[in-house]
């Protein structure tokens, strides 16, 4: 136990803040990854067929290519492709992004792409009398959308959103690779200065269940909620 | 562009497909017996077994796949006991622990899908197989599996996709497969974007393939 003391004799606090880095890193990347959602999502349902296969193309490579790789690209591959958009408005320094922002990016996109699957999944399944009706009683688009659709698709979203959520959380362990010091990281860290992998890496899953535990409450509630008067 | 890259790294990416795909056989092959033990004991009544089952899925379905390869790869190699047993022959080889941490790992989400499966095959067939006179052991094997077997092929199908995608985690323990060797040329050449576009590329082929292979077997075993 005195290994997961608080202070400089253990290693209490610093788990205690890689457990709030990975939730940071949860969060960003959700967030990012409904930005994309945003954009890809009007894509995949539009009537335009080119449009469509745009919307596709991004579900199908980031879902059937490793998170692992996805993230290599943009480990690797980041600070070159903003050097090289600096370069066109002639700046040349080297810019190096920080770990934080590139990590999540690369889940944000992930996960972004597994949000939009959800998305267009829900909005199909709203009956089509709900915009006939929206349109018939002269009520605006943003109207539409904003107080009729999503109220009801959001209903239809949370829960596949918390299945998203949960691989979102989980891949952000992949995030270690870059040195990012999330709670993978800091266990390895912990495990190579103490020689105690086996104590270290197991605490690491017990704080990944707590965080899935805990998130798995939080959104039941939130479903509860959003089906009053169902 | 670098052209060249693409085409020079092609024949030692696929060179390391073999091993992505080595790892993925064993541990679906492995995991689907292990899924169909645990959702066997998910259907069984006793408290105490059912909840062992559940206990076995809620874990390693809530922790990520990285943590459980290095409990086994970094983490069991430190029991001393462990190092004595014959055990141990198989635990120091990443190749092993790879295929152990993935077959835990489907097995726990591929017994969620056979539970679901079984759960939905209608009372009315297993009565009426009852009726008929034969014995349940005969009942569940060509009765009940063939149809939880059936019922379940989407959802598995996705669970090999996801599986695949998993095997990448065994370049962080030193295994050369696809991402692996992927992740060693980026980092000698400096083109991520030239690699990905390979790799990626013999990725999205394997997912292509187990999809449509999925799809023809739902087409094959349909009920119409």
């Amino acid at each position: 136990m005195e290994l997961l003391a608080f202070g400089k004799t253990g290693w209490g606090d610093e788990l205690f803040y890689a457990t709030l880095m990975t939730i940071a890193v949860s969060i960003t990347a959700m967030l990012v990854g409904f930005f994309f959602a945003l954009i890809f999502t009007p894509l995949k349902i539009s009537k335009y067929k080119t449009l469509n296969l745009v919307g596709n193309f991004y579900t199908t490579v980031i879902r059937g290519v490793p998170e692992l790789l996805v993230i290599y690209l943009f480990f690797f591959g980041g600070s070159g492709a903003i050097m090289y958009v600096a370069s066109i408005f002639g700046y040349y320094e080297y810019i190096e992004i920080n770990a934080f922002i590139t990590g999540s990016m690369a889940i944000g996109i992930i996960s972004g792409a597994y949000s939009t699957e959800v998305f267009r999944g829900a909005i199909q399944s709203i009956d089509k009398g709900q915009f006939e009706a929206a349109k018939v009683l002269g009520i605006n688009k943003f109207g539409q959308f904003y107080k009729i659709i999503l109220p009801q698709m959001l209903r239809l979203a949370i829960p596949n959103l918390s299945n998203v959520w949960q691989i979102t959380l989980k891949d952000t362990s992949l995030i270690s690779v870059t040195g990012l010091v999330e709670i993978m990281r800091q266990s390895y860290i912990a495990a190579g200065s103490t020689r105690d992998p086996l104590f270290f890496y197991s605490f690491a899953a017990v704080l990944y269940l707590m965080l899935t535990y805990v998130s798995m409450k939080l959104i039941n509630k939130l479903e509860v909620r959003y089906s009053r008067g169902y | 562009m670098d052209f060249d890259l693409m085409i020079t790294s092609f024949p030692k990416l696929l060179g390391a497909t073999v091993v992505t795909l080595k790892l993925l056989s064993a541990s679906l092959f492995f995991g689907l017996f292990l899924g169909l033990f645990f959702a066997i004991l998910r259907l069984n009544k006793n408290i105490f077994i059912n909840r062992f089952a559940y206990g076995y899925s809620y874990v390693f379905r809530g922790t990520p796949l990285l943590v459980q390869i290095f409990i086994i790869y970094f983490g069991l190699g430190q029991i001393e006991y462990l190092r004595t047993t014959f055990l141990w022959v198989i635990l120091k080889e990443p190749y092993w622990c790879a295929i152990i941490a993935f077959t835990l790992n489907t097995g726990a989400y591929t017994s969620e899908i056979l539970r679901s499966a079984f759960q939905t095959i209608k009372p009315g067939i297993i009565e009426a197989g009852k009726s008929l006179g034969i014995s349940n052991k005969i009942i569940f094997y060509k009765i009940q599996i063939p149809i939880a077997i059936r019922q379940s092929l989407p959802a598995y199908g996705n669970e090999i996709i996801l599986m695949m995608k998993g095997t990448s985690l065994a370049s962080t323990v030193t295994l050369m497969d696809l991402t692996g060797v992927a992740k060693y040329i980026i980092s000698t050449t400096f083109k991520p974007i030239e690699v990905f576009i390979v790799a990626g590329g013999i990725y999205l082929f394997m997912t292509f393939i187990i999809h449509n292979v999925i799809k023809y077997l739902e087409k094959k075993y349909s009920f119409q």
